[in-house]
């Protein structure tokens, strides 16, 4: 039997029960989806990030091909129009009529637009979808001054979104204090101050009584109180009304502050219609948060996919309501709300702490007899939030004095929450994807041992990520539990994580390999361990890497100070710090290259590659090039490979700082700096990221007021986006975290883990990584910062050293015992420069033998 | 077995100083490139030093160490390690190379071709 079922709207929720049906064992199914946008499902919680450079393909929730592997039809620019109940099928506005078996109704909310004269007027927009953020585009190009309408969560994002258009930016809310949902008065002022300092103006208990045209501006609107206030562009963000007006002309059952009324299951009145996500009403409430309709999502799946194969129905998961928690960032202010927030509960009792200097609010509601968490405000720092969480969820018992879950450790080290092992299996762990505790300990048994592997075998920590560091918790936990402890040994000549071989250098202050395999390892050592700690070496005492103890650990390409070629030929990056080079320098470039016969290309961080150059020639081609002014670009190297600059304020007519100077100070203040793996950094002159410094270990983007500091970007096989560290910093401020900020990723991180990755694994995520880098939470920012003068101050140009070296000379040959070059190195040309030529072409030239032409 | 290989047949190739401990220089033995290292207690090994998954005349210039009870070095290019008592390529088989032999006299390293 086939039942034909209509999805009516393709939006997150709408698109998770198109992904759970597609999942579930029987077929059977013939689907069709009416999607009213002109995109299929994409992530909406998530679509601030369009502003930082994610497009419409990166914010897409279908997988490539989802709908033919499915057989799954979509129409797009669809919009359904009317529902026939009686002959159950569907109008869509073009006038066609779909027929159903089974109907779900996921059509979810519209901004809650009051009802003011005016509100339609142009430049009087919304904030919902990708075309809504094209048009504030649109506008924001032709304005100066916006003013969103509401100050809850979704408002306040918005009020961000027009701060980073460059707009002088107001926030109009109606009740007396910001997210008056989710916090409390004492919250809500410090939320305010946090967004005020960032240069937002707030206006509270402000009823708009209407918008006419402005004087000086487009629009002027008009408050109860007798005030005004004009501006080029309005946004309503005033809350959200459900979408059921399909429902309402079919009389299918609907709330009276609107929503269409469903059952435990997510059926209607009508037992053949559905609807799920934020167009439903559920025991009178509509869940404006996007895992409660994964939730009912997969409950109707769940549903249809009995009714397919005729179970019962008894067997199947209800639908019973959803804890609205919620963390979120706003503006770079972390401000979440857990469970009884207010302290609405009979006899409740409430705990506060507050520190007006770090702008920190914290709140916890317990039960009268103060064993249980019921609800929690956090405002500035909501690092506690998923233990909060987790304590509330299950009902653990509360600490002997609760307020230690809010005071700050005045030792400076984490607190040490319940373990993990107190929360029982069915915790839910991940509350978008509904992951348990008990699911993630199977996902590890069966080999999950990851945090990645644990994502994608679950899909925890896959939508909002706020989970991850608790799974990864879990993760671990397991792991040793189960006797698998985390294999971290770097190989088998030492039994220690790269981090702990740092320590044992710091601390013993050794200084050569050999000593350190003495004392903490084995055997000889090998590819794996020598590289690692040379790098560590070069990390913590900076001495010349081919220096006699050091040599025999480097790798070819730090050995020969050049990256090594499939053919044993090097490559040769001169440094141009910032990508700046003057035509003298380019003059000179081009004409050693030209002499030397090598190829010569342009790289992707600014840079002349030279390519070709056989080993005797490279001392020959960097005394040259030392005489032209040039040092060594450590592209060889685990290092700081590039730091990457647009023009900015010095010619571009949007920069706003000198985005030159500040890359090519930073270049040198970190060149020939070993790390873990390679570096690069980018500065940007303004929010326009010309240099893309998002994409980057490193970026600094120029604000107004100075520099925001992103971190733990990374382009290549697997691009993240940098996140911000910090913003609007002086130069000094932002030096001083940068220096921070590698040193405590050089002490950390494994071998040959990249920023990006480094961050993905660090236990407490960005909040963790702010508080050591920014908030000095371990006390050590002193100590890095002095370690990382070390470093600097013991830079030298290698290559320098190397040309300047007679013994380190001398192992610039092929031969140890002849002046031949390596036969094996030969060249033909192409678009007149040279490449390495083939297997085939050198069997032609160095056989000696007549080569044979066969001719067919 | 190959009774030519005379004791004349031993090329020297360098002093034992001119290589850095625990590395490897290149020599060229009768017209062929052979890769001698110099490891921990002046143990010396020489295999050739063309690559055979590339072509490239690199394996002098890889990283020596042990793995379990092997004396390895492994290729710059992809890493793969050679067993430099036997030639073993322990990645790809078919990749092995062959073993030179190599002693020192007074303090001169001297290379020949192996018998094995
Ligand atoms: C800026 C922003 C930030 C957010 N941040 C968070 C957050 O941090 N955490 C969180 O949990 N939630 C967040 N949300 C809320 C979250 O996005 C929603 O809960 C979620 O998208 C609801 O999914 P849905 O499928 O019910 O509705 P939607 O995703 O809105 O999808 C409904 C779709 O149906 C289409 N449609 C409507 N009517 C018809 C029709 N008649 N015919 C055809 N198609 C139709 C609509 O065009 C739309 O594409 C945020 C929302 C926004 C706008
Ligand atoms: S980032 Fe800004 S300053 Fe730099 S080039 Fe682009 S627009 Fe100009």
């Amino acid at each position: 039997m086939t039942m034909k079922l209509v999805v009516v709207g393709n939006g997150m929720v709408g698109h998770r029960l198109l992904e759970e049906l597609a999942a579930l064992p029987s077929s059977g199914l013939d689907v069709t989806v009416l999607c009213e946008e002109t995109r299929a499902a994409y992530d909406r919680v998530h679509l601030s990030e369009y502003f930082a450079g994610k497009s419409a393909d990166d914010l897409s929730l279908v997988t490539p091909g989802f709908f033919e592997r499915n057989g799954m039809r979509l129409r797009l620019a669809t919009r359904a129009v009317g529902i026939d109940r009686a002959m159950k099928r569907v109008t869509t506005d073009g006038g066609n009529v779909v027929p159903y078996d089974k109907l779900v109704i996921a059509t979810g909310s519209t901004p809650f637009v009051p009802a003011i004269p005016g509100n339609d007027r142009p430049g009087c927009l919304a904030y919902r979808t990708l075309d809504d953020l094209d048009a504030l585009v649109r506008w924001g190009g032709q304005s100066r001054h916006g003013v969103v309408v509401g100050g809850g969560l979704l408002g306040l994002e918005c009020a961000k979104a027009l701060r980073d258009l460059g707009l002088e930016t107001h926030v109009v809310e109606f009740a007396s204090r910001l997210m008056a949902v989710q916090v409390d008065d004492i919250g809500g002022q410090m939320l305010r101050q946090a967004i005020e300092e960032l240069g937002l103006v707030v206006h509270t208990g402000k009823n708009t009584l209407r918008i006419d045209d402005g004087e000086t501006r487009r629009h002027r609107m008009v408050f109860a109180d007798g005030g005004h206030l004009e501006t080029d562009l309005i946004v309503f963000s005033a809350g959200i009304r459900p979408r059921d007006e399909l429902a309402r002309l079919s009389g299918l059952g609907v709330g009276q502050r609107g929503g269409i009324m469903v059952d435990n299951f997510c059926r209607t009145r009508d037992r053949d219609v559905y609807a799920i996500g934020e167009c439903a009403q559920w025991g009178g409430k509509v869940f404006g948060l996007v895992a409660p309709g994964y939730e009912m999502a997969r409950v109707v799946a769940k549903h249809l996919g009995a009714l397919l194969t005729r179970r019962q129905a008894a067997e199947l998961p209800e639908f019973a309501g959803a804890d609205m928690s919620t963390k979120l960032k706003l503006m770079g202010v972390d401000v979440a709300s857990i469970g009884d927030a207010h302290g609405a509960t009979p006899g409740s009792r409430s705990y506060q702490f507050s520190d007006g200097r770090r702008q920190v609010y914290k709140k916890l509601v317990v039960s009268g007899d103060g064993r249980r968490l019921l609800g929690g405000v956090l405002v500035g720092d909501a690092s506690d939030y998923g233990q909060l969480l987790q304590m509330m969820l299950n009902g653990l018992e509360l600490p002997e004095s609760p307020e230690s879950l809010i005071l700050p450790a005045l030792d400076g080290k984490p607190k040490a929450g319940p373990a993990v092992d107190a929360l029982p299996a069915s915790a839910q762990v991940c509350s978008c994807n509904n992951v348990s505790k008990g699911q993630l300990c199977a996902a590890v048994a069966a080999g999950a041992d990851t945090i990645d592997a644990l994502k994608q075998a679950t899909r925890a920590g896959t939508s909002c990520g706020g989970c991850v560091p608790l799974a990864t918790q879990i993760m671990k936990a397991e792991l040793q539990r189960q006797g698998l402890a985390v294999d971290n040994r770097l190989c088998e000549h030492f039994a220690h994580s790269r981090q702990e071989l740092y320590h044992l250098v710091r601390v013993g202050r050794i200084k050569r390999f050999d000593d350190l395999l003495a004392r903490h390892g084995r055997g000889l050592g090998c590819d794996i361990c020598k590289p690692a700690v040379a790098s560590i070496l070069a990390s913590c005492w900076n001495e010349f890497v081919l220096q006699q103890e050091h040599a025999a650990l480097q790798d070819s390409n730090d050995y020969f100070l050049a990256n090594i070629q499939k053919d044993g030929s090097y490559s040769v990056v001169p440094r141009m710090p910032g990508g700046e080079v003057t035509p003298e320098g380019l003059i000179r470039i081009g004409e050693i290259a030209r002499k030397h016969g090598l190829y010569t290309k342009l790289t992707g961080g600014q840079r002349v590659d030279m390519f070709g150059a056989r080993l005797e020639q490279l001392p020959l081609v960097w005394e040259e090039l030392i005489a032209a002014g040039f040092e060594s670009g450590h592209a060889y190297g685990k290092s700081l490979r590039t730091v990457k600059s647009c023009v900015g304020s010095t010619w571009c007519r949007y920069g706003v700082q000198d985005s030159v100077g500040m890359a090519i100070g930073l270049e040198h203040r970190y060149k020939g700096l070993r790390s873990p793996h390679k570096l690069k950094f980018g500065v940007s002159g303004c929010a326009r990221e010309c240099a893309e410094a998002q994409g980057k270990d490193v970026g600094v983007i120029a604000t107004e007021h100075g520099w925001n500091l992103y971190v733990c970007g990374n382009g290549g096989m697997k691009p993240r986006h940098a996140e911000l560290l910090a913003g609007d910093l002086d130069a000094d401020t932002l030096v001083r975290y940068i220096d921070r900020f590698l040193m405590f990723y050089i002490r950390t991180a494994d071998r040959l883990q990249r920023t990006s990755t480094w961050r993905d694994n660090l236990e407490g995520g960005l909040d963790y990584l702010r508080d050591v880098v920014v908030h000095d939470r371990l006390g050590i920012a002193a100590e890095l910062e002095s370690e990382m003068r070390q470093v600097i101050d013991a830079y030298a140009c290698e290559w320098k050293k190397a040309v300047d070296d007679p013994q380190v000379r001398a192992r610039f040959r092929h031969f140890v015992n002849s002046e031949a070059a390596d036969d094996q190195v030969a060249f033909v040309p192409v678009r007149g420069q040279v490449r390495p030529a083939t297997a085939e072409e050198k069997r032609g030239r160095l056989g000696g033998i007549p080569v044979v032409v066969e001719t067919e | 077995m190959n009774s030519i290989t005379a004791s004349s047949e031993w090329t020297s190739v360098c002093r034992i100083g001119e290589i850095v401990p625990d590395t490897g220089v290149c020599a060229l033995v009768q017209g062929e490139q052979v890769a001698v290292f110099r490891l921990a207690g002046d143990a010396l090994y020489a295999i050739d030093n063309i690559d055979p998954d590339n072509g490239a005349a690199v394996l002098s210039r890889g990283l020596t160490g042990s793995l379990g009870e092997r004396v390895v070095v492994a290729s710059p290019i992809h890493k793969h390690h050679f067993d430099l008592r036997t030639g073993e390529c322990l990645e790809a088989p078919q990749h092995g190379v062959r073993v030179w032999k190599v002693r020192v006299d007074g303090d001169l390293v001297q290379v020949g071709r192996g018998d094995r």
